[in-house]
């Protein structure tokens, strides 16, 4: 391959990538991914978003587990669980993140209601997991104190 | 190279995966210390996983999941099950692997 032409080619194929993927991806992503309920500010109105209501209540049966304190805002390890059946989906709160929608889990028949992942915290705040099992959405809260926040540079 | 990095392992009937993927997840709020522009949003929206081709797990992700994101989560599977883990970040960018629960 000569020069002129693979710069051509790679030219094309570069615009291709730019081009075609982002048309049908884009399209694809943001069909699923609820963009509105991440952009939302508000805890109560990123629930109603999330879920039609914000009738939560408050069980035992799911187990949030996070640390007392986080000496590093920007990996904060947050592992949820619960024995609840038919879970539809976990959802992970962050009250004063500057959106408090962190992450959302849809599962299927196949999977175990248990999950974890790192969040950024910007500062101090109450993290709460909701449970969809059912019409109903659990909940349980927790303090994570953050020493150093994890939205800056 | 994949982005990927992946660890499944099964006990009773339960297969615990464990992932890492590089990725910058850029909020969109920080600025650029020397510049001071904002540096543009660049995160994961969406993993998915398939065990034997059938649907596992959705998960869409916001800015706020850390750098370099790890991710847990278990299902009801075998030994030898044909894993497939995928991404989309909001630029259109995406990656996959597929490995064999151990």
């Amino acid at each position: 391959m000569n020069r002129r032409n693979f710069i051509k080619n790679s030219m094309l194929f570069a615009g291709s990538l730019v081009a075609i993927p982002s048309l049908i991806v884009s399209k694809k992503a943001y069909a699923a991914w609820p963009k509105k309920s991440f952009d939302i500010k508000d805890l109560t109105e990123s629930v109603s978003s999330v879920y039609g209501h914000s009738n939560l209540e408050e069980s035992s049966k799911v187990k949030l587990k996070a640390p007392e304190i986080a000496e590093n805002g920007a990996i904060v390890p947050i592992n949820v669980s619960t024995t609840l059946d038919n879970v539809e989906s976990i959802m992970i709160f962050v009250e004063n993140n500057p959106q408090p929608l962190s992450s959302g889990y849809k599962l299927t028949s196949l999977s175990e209601p248990s999950i974890g992942t790192r969040l950024k915290m910007g500062k101090t705040s109450n993290v709460m997991a909701a449970v969809k099992s059912g019409d109903k959405v659990y909940t349980s809260t927790q303090e994570v104190k953050v020493t150093i926040g994890g939205c800056g540079g | 190279m994949s982005t990927i990095k992946t660890r499944s392992k099964e006990s009773n009937g339960v297969v615990t995966v464990k992932a890492l993927i590089k990725h910058p997840m850029e909020t969109g709020q920080r600025k650029d210390k020397k510049t001071g522009d904002l540096i543009p949003a660049h995160y994961i929206q969406e993993v998915h996983s398939k065990a034997n081709g059938k649907d596992v797990i959705t998960i869409y992700w916001g800015p706020a999941v850390s750098k370099n994101p790890y991710l847990t989560f278990k299902y009801k599977g075998n030994k030898g099950d044909n894993l497939e883990i995928s991404w989309v970040d909001n630029q259109g960018n995406r990656d996959s692997k597929t490995s064999t629960v151990k």
